[in-house]
């Protein structure tokens, strides 16, 4: 007989509206911290020793948080919102300010991606103008190095999820990028082509997690299914298997750093974690009583996963050796 | 005179006077050498005449004589046994029939216990232990039949065949181990196939042999029961012996075929049980069916049609061997007839005991196995019709072991005997008997036979089915590789994930109104589905809401279709109904009860009603039930964790005040279950009465008396059901008076369904009703029902019925004795 389902480890209260984006980060002395966007547009800094928050940063005037990141300069916290604003942030001894501010130019869900180039210089994947584009912005100089743009008769649809990547082998960063007809494309940053093309869901791509070590990835969608798909030689995508579920709908997937477990934040309220290597799935955490947002791990192990329900859960399951 | 006969009979007199008189060893040892001369083992040999001449009238008399002068003294005459060896020597080296019934005969006429007799019973062991059997069986096989000879055969054959039991009667508990049965018709077998090797010599030299008294010794101790000791010897040796031997084989079927038509069926089935196969009862018996009317009768008839004690290994075996040769097919054929023909006969379903049937069934498969396409066309018609007819009644039955018979046996006849047409195929639950059954229809694989192939090699990730498909044969195998040695995370255990269903939509319905609502006018499926998953547990959480509406929503629940596949339909309609019925007992049951006879119901609803009300009365007659009652909601596997969480919790903080809390002492740990009146007792009668009333008045779409009897078989039960769950309530006793009467008009139904939900009946209401009530109030019903209950014990077809009816009388018993003793003083 397995285990029962196993319980939260904590739970944090208090974000005051649905929780849409999560990011571990660790503060001053190597604090562990958790930063967390929500729908009402504050960002909300957890201690996770006192699980009390710290802060709450106010800077998209009440519209939705999508996305946050911390660059290591700093620390510098970057936030994307729907008020078509992508703040720059500076956390360091406890202040919260804004100190730039990248304009936006799309206001859809679709959350940015950022790689690190040099040591203080950063690429920035952020959705475009046009509804089919993706810009590629460098940081912090806020120039826009190309604009990505699917050829006239492709018909993706809006870029849903992006994720910016460097292979080791290859000087040149890719970009993964999965779209609203349910294909992933893999687009040569520098080249501004696309590389490779596959067709993973009959729905909207929702969320991928990239596995650089093994080349491979998982994607979610609006369907119920998760698509495993791997990168041939770093450039050709192609679909490995897809993986079925009870329910419809993924909003966001995480590999834990050591790339041992997966993480699915889905819309039946439940958190899923499978075994990435063989997507044996180990577990189904059923806490949340409404829509699951965002999941992440921290270096840790630990996992963390806000939902609609206001709550953040955090759950250490399958202690890293 | 002949001059041979009358030297020896000079000289044999001679020695019988010296033997009986003399008192010297020296003596009697030198006559009795002079004897041994005539058995031609000494090197003094007399001549052959005279030792014919010797052993066929003297011997005997001389043995009669060894044995009368038999005594411990005369024995001591000579030292060291010398004498008893000599004396030994006649019986063991001389013509042994003769030696054989003189020492039976001696063994017989002695007293007991004696020296003498243990003396003879040792000597006996040692003639059996020779192989003497063997020379007294030969000695018959050359025989020419004479009236002399027979009448001498005869009385060997009876002793050679009861020796064991003589022997244990003369010696009882001194008897010798090889007198056994069991060791000695082993023993026998050898000595059988010691001749049988004989006369196959004998044959190849050209010599002409009888074999008759073989069969009979064989014939005879299958008889009397020996067939496993005296065939487990004689089957295997013969099945090596008859390979590709075609002499021996002839010996074989002659030896069958000359076994007395009163011994065939027991030889025959010893035959059947011991061969491993029909091969080798092939090899064994040749065409003995088409020569032997009494072997055909045995083989066709008597092990198909009148006994049901063959394993299944014994009948393939034997239908098996009518299906090896050409000239004993039509048997086959003709038997396939039989059994469909038996098999459905509607009398014989009523009347068989289901043991039978199976039989009969199995036996059937098998036929169809071994029967080939041109076989089956040829009778098809008449196949076809008695299949039919069996199919019709089979399902038409009560009992769900004949239904299932009957869906087997279809399913593999009509894809036998109509290929071509679609294949029949039932819903039925697997378990031991019909994985049997079909394996005995599967035909026997052949080298090619795709079922030889296995099952399908899984792909190596078998948690990733897809992988295999997609994966275009690139480098997958090598990265795999590098993967496992990557992270050996195989130690994940998974957690517990029943938990994981299908997320319902938000539109659960909040009142009992609001199901109604969305059970009779929704279009939104959805909402239907989700109107009749909550419904049970909103019946239980307001019982006042529900009383409002109570008959509108049992009317709604019971013409509810399943629109929607929704898993658990059934389970959850029937769940609802039950709650509602508890919850309005008397309006609701009145109101089920009523429908059970109105006009336009199908079988199934009204089988539903009476399950309802079985069920309802149950949970009304359970003790303690106020209390609980409002807890029942079911726990949905959604997304409230704390129902999972609080359990932990609070067992964590009981465990710790328990630790923290001394008591000085300790009262009762377990809260008594709760006293409280018996619901159903306000009730019963609305449950009840109304389903007696009109079972014997059939309305056209119901005739309960007529084609209906499933239902009728499902009344009883319920009756019974309700009679047993109104135990201690006021309306017991002319319920039970009520029920008798029932049970009185439909005593003789002929189906077993009935009979059997008749007798539970009666079982419940003598358990019901209060004994003292019983004998005041119902003495003549009483009377009746034990007369008839013991008819049924001892006669009824069904063992269900006979059990349930012993199960009756032993109740009707315990009454009496418990009322013996409040009488008696």
């Amino acid at each position: 007989m397995a285990a029962p389902a196993p319980d939260p480890q904590f739970i944090l209260r208090g974000a005051g509206s649905a929780v849409r984006a999560l990011h571990f980060c660790s503060g001053a002395q190597g604090r562990p911290l958790l930063l967390s966007g929500s729908l009402r547009g504050l960002v909300h800094i957890w201690n996770l020793e006192t699980r009390r928050p710290l802060a709450a940063l106010d800077g998209h005037g009440g519209q939705c948080v999508t996305w946050l990141h911390t660059l290591p300069r700093g620390p510098q916290l970057l936030s994307q919102g729907r008020d078509l604003q992508l703040c720059v942030w500076d956390l360091a001894e406890g202040r919260g300010a804004v100190v730039d501010a990248v304009r936006l130019e799309s206001v859809g869900f679709c959350r940015a991606s950022v790689l690190a180039e040099g040591p203080q210089r950063w690429t920035l994947a952020v959705p475009g103008r046009g509804s089919d584009e993706v810009q590629i912005l460098e940081l912090p100089s806020k120039t826009l190095v190309s604009c990505l743009k699917p050829e006239a008769g492709a018909r993706l649809g809006m870029p849903m999820c992006l994720q910016l990547w460097q292979a080791e082998s290859s000087p040149r960063p890719l970009l993964l990028a999965g779209y609203e007809d349910g294909s992933l494309a893999l687009w040569d940053v520098s080249m501004r082509k696309v590389c490779s093309r596959a067709a993973c869901h009959s729905e909207p791509v929702m969320g991928l997690a990239l596995d650089p070590r093994r080349a491979r990835g998982v994607s979610g969608s609006a369907e119920k299914a998760l698509a495993v798909w791997s990168l041939e030689g770093q450039q050709a995508l192609q679909v490995r298997g897809t993986h079925e579920l009870t329910n419809p709908g993924i909003a966001d997937l995480k590999i834990r750093p050591d790339s041992k477990i997966l993480a699915t934040a889905g819309w039946d309220h439940r958190v899923r974690v499978f075994q990435w290597r063989t997507m044996r799935p180990l577990a189904v955490l059923a806490f949340h009583s409404a829509t699951v947002h965002c999941v992440a791990f921290d270096a840790t192990g630990l996992l963390a996963a806000g939902s609609g329900d206001q709550r953040i859960s955090v759950w250490s399951l399958y202690p890293p050796t | 005179m002949d001059p041979v006969a009358s030297t020896v009979r000079l000289a044999v007199q001679e020695a019988l006077h010296i033997l009986s008189s003399s008192e010297d060893g020296g003596h009697i040892i030198s006559t009795l050498r002079s004897l041994r001369r005539y058995l031609g083992e000494t090197e003094t040999q007399a001549p052959a005449e005279e030792q014919e001449e010797f052993s066929r009238t003297h011997f005997s008399t001389i043995l009669r004589c060894l044995v009368g002068k038999l005594s411990p003294d005369w024995l001591d005459l000579l030292p060291d046994g010398q004498l008893e060896e000599l004396w030994a020597s006649f019986f063991l080296e001389g013509p042994a029939d003769q030696a054989f019934l003189v020492l039976m005969e001696s063994i017989e006429g002695a007293a007991s216990p004696s020296f003498r007799l243990m003396k003879m019973a040792q000597l006996l062991a040692r003639f059996l232990s020779a192989g003497r059997m063997a020379a007294v069986m030969e000695g018959q096989c050359g025989q020419q039949a004479g009236l002399a000879s027979r009448l001498l055969q005869e009385t060997l054959l009876t002793r050679v065949v009861g020796l064991p039991d003589r022997l244990g009667n003369r010696l009882q508990q001194e008897t010798l181990a090889a007198f056994f049965p069991q060791n000695y018709f082993p023993l026998l077998g050898e000595e059988v196939l010691r001749v049988l090797q004989a006369v196959v010599d004998s044959l190849r030299g050209g010599l002409d042999c009888s074999i008759s008294f073989l069969s009979q010794v064989l014939g005879k101790a299958c008889v009397h029961g020996r067939q496993k000791e005296i065939l487990g010897v004689l089957v295997p040796r013969l099945t090596v012996l008859t390979q590709g031997n075609c002499l021996w084989q002839r010996v074989c079927w002659r030896l069958v075929e000359r076994v007395p038509d009163q011994a065939m069926e027991a030889v025959l089935k010893g035959l059947v049980e011991a061969s491993p196969g029909p091969e080798v009862l092939s090899r064994l018996l040749g065409n003995l069916v088409t020569k032997s009317k009494k072997a055909q009768f045995v083989m066709t008839r008597k092990l198909l049609f009148l006994q049901y004690s063959c394993s299944t290994p014994m009948l393939q075996s034997l239908l098996g061997y009518l299906a090896m040769d050409s000239q004993r097919r039509p048997l086959l054929v003709q038997a396939l007839k039989e059994l469909l023909e038996t098999w459905g006969s509607s009398s014989a379903i009523r009347h068989a005991p289901l043991e039978q049937q199976r039989y009969v069934s199995k036996a059937l498969l098998i036929c169809l196995v071994h029967l080939g396409e041109a076989e089956l066309q040829a009778s098809r018609d008449e196949l076809l019709t008695s299949l039919m007819e069996g199919v019709k009644s089979r399902l038409d039955s009560s009992l769900p072991p004949v239904r299932r018979l009957g869906m087997i046996v279809a399913e593999v006849a009509s894809a036998r005997l109509h290929p071509e047409g679609p294949p029949l195929k039932f819903q039925y639950e697997e378990d031991d008997l019909t994985r049997e059954m079909l394996a005995l229809a599967a035909p026997r694989p052949a080298a090619d036979s795709p079922l030889e192939a296995g099952p399908p090699v899984a792909p190596v990730g078998g948690e990733f089915p897809d992988q295999e498909t997609v994966d275009g044969g690139g480098p997958q195998a090598g990265r795999e590789g590098s993967d496992s040695e990557l992270d050996s995370d195989d130690e994940l255990v998974p957690y517990d994930m029943s938990g994981d269903g299908e997320q319902r939509s938000s539109k659960t319905p909040a009142y009992v109104r609001d199901c109604l609502e969305a059970l009779t006018a929704s279009e939104d499926w959805e909402r239907w589905e989700a109107a009749l998953q909550a419904l049970e547990g909103l019946i239980l959480k307001s019982p006042a809401a529900t009383r409002e509406v109570s008959l509108e929503l049992a009317k709604v629940l019971l013409h509810l279709e399943e629109k929607t596949a929704v898993a658990g339909f059934e389970g959850l309609r029937q769940r609802a109904l039950v709650a509602v019925t508890v919850t309005d007992a008397a309006r609701v049951a009145e109101y089920l009860a009523a429908q059970f006879y109105a006009l336009n119901y199908s079988l199934r609803q009204r089988m539903d009603i009476l399950d309802v009300l079985a069920l309802a009365a149950q949970e009304l007659s359970r003790p303690g039930r106020l209390g609980r009652a409002a807890q029942r909601g079911p726990t949905g596997p959604s997304s409230q964790p704390s129902g999972a969480t609080v359990p932990a919790w609070q067992a964590v903080v009981e465990e710790r005040v328990r630790r923290k809390t001394r008591r000085f002492c300790k009262g009762s740990m377990g809260r008594a279950a709760a006293a409280g009146p018996n619901e159903f007792n306000v009730v019963a009668g609305y449950f009840f009465f109304p389903l007696l009333q009109r079972f014997d008045r059939p309305v056209v779409t119901f005739d309960l008396l007529g084609d209906d009897q499933l239902v009728l078989g499902r009344l009883a039960h319920t009756l019974g059901a309700l009679m047993y769950l109104a135990v201690n309530t006021a309306v017991a006793v002319p319920m039970g008076k009520a029920l008798l009467e029932f049970v009185w008009a439909l005593r003789f139904h002929g189906d077993a369904y009935v009979r059997q939900g008749l007798l539970s009946a009666v079982s419940s209401v003598l358990l019901s009703v209060p004994a003292e009530r019983l004998l005041a109030d119902l003495p003549d019903e009483l009377l009746e029902a034990r007369s008839w209950l013991a008819d049924v014990a001892e006669q009824d077809a069904d063992e269900d019925c006979r059990l349930l009816a012993v199960k009756a009388l032993l109740l009707l018993e315990k009454l009496r004795d418990r009322l013996l003793p409040l009488s008696s003083p």
